[in-house]
């Protein structure tokens, strides 16, 4: 275990919670909002298409999101299966890495690039 | 019977890993069927339709009530590691926030 990892990964996992706690219920409202009626493409579009404090607001949830998911996983997969050491974080870099892109894709899709 | 394993601390636990876990792993799908749009309106509109079905309007109620879980968890941990609180105003603050958020989410999901 490297010890400064910890601390770098420790203080990362808050970091990125204190973020998604404003995002999570930022998004919470928006669909309570977005689901009321029904959702359509085009409901969700007219929103988003073009409209840059959306995308903004999307690329931080969705790097916060990919870091502190990853993290967790992380934790979880040491505490829970005994997956530790050079492999895990290896493991934990990709799964952080595959969610941003993922994520960034559909930040994308839906502001219209 | 009042095992260690049979304590709020040890439940507010469970909730938060499982729901966090169960968060990471519907992320990629999430993130897949907003992708959809990048190959226009149509897509989505027919995911969208897809996802009408009973299961699956279910499956979402599950992941809201995860997500508000997962946030009110996580809201009492940075509490309990960051703020000068005691334990007991540190139990009560997140009794309230978690009636609060369940009242407010299943007066407007349940409407």
């Amino acid at each position: 275990m490297n010890p400064r990892r910890e601390v770098v990964l420790w203080v990362a996992q808050r970091l990125t919670a204190v973020v998604l706690a404003l995002c999570v219920i930022v998004h919470l409202v928006t669909i309570i909002y977005a689901v009321r009626g029904g959702l359509t493409a085009a409901e969700i579009l007219a929103r988003t298409r073009g409209n840059v404090a959306w995308a903004t607001f999307y690329v931080i949830f969705v790097v916060a999101a990919a870091v502190h998911g990853a993290i967790g996983l992380r934790t979880v997969a040491a505490e829970w299966l005994g997956f530790r050491g050079e492999m895990a974080e290896f493991a934990m870099t990709i799964v952080g890495i595959a969610l941003t892109l993922l994520g960034l894709r559909a930040v994308v899709a839906v502001f219209g690039a | 019977m009042r095992t260690p394993r049979n304590h709020p601390a040890w439940w507010a636990f469970v909730v938060h890993r499982v729901s966090g876990v169960a968060l990471a792993l519907f992320l990629p799908a999430h993130f897949l069927a907003m992708g959809l749009a990048l190959r226009g309106e149509a897509p989505l509109d027919e995911f969208l339709r897809w996802s009408e079905q009973p299961l699956v309007v279910a499956g979402e109620w599950v992941l809201v009530m995860l997500l508000a879980a997962h946030l009110a968890g996580g809201l009492r941990l940075l509490a309990l590691e960051f703020l000068p609180w005691r334990n007991w105003q540190k139990t009560l603050a997140t009794l309230a926030a978690g009636f609060v958020f369940a009242s407010g989410l299943i007066f407007v999901l349940a409407r």
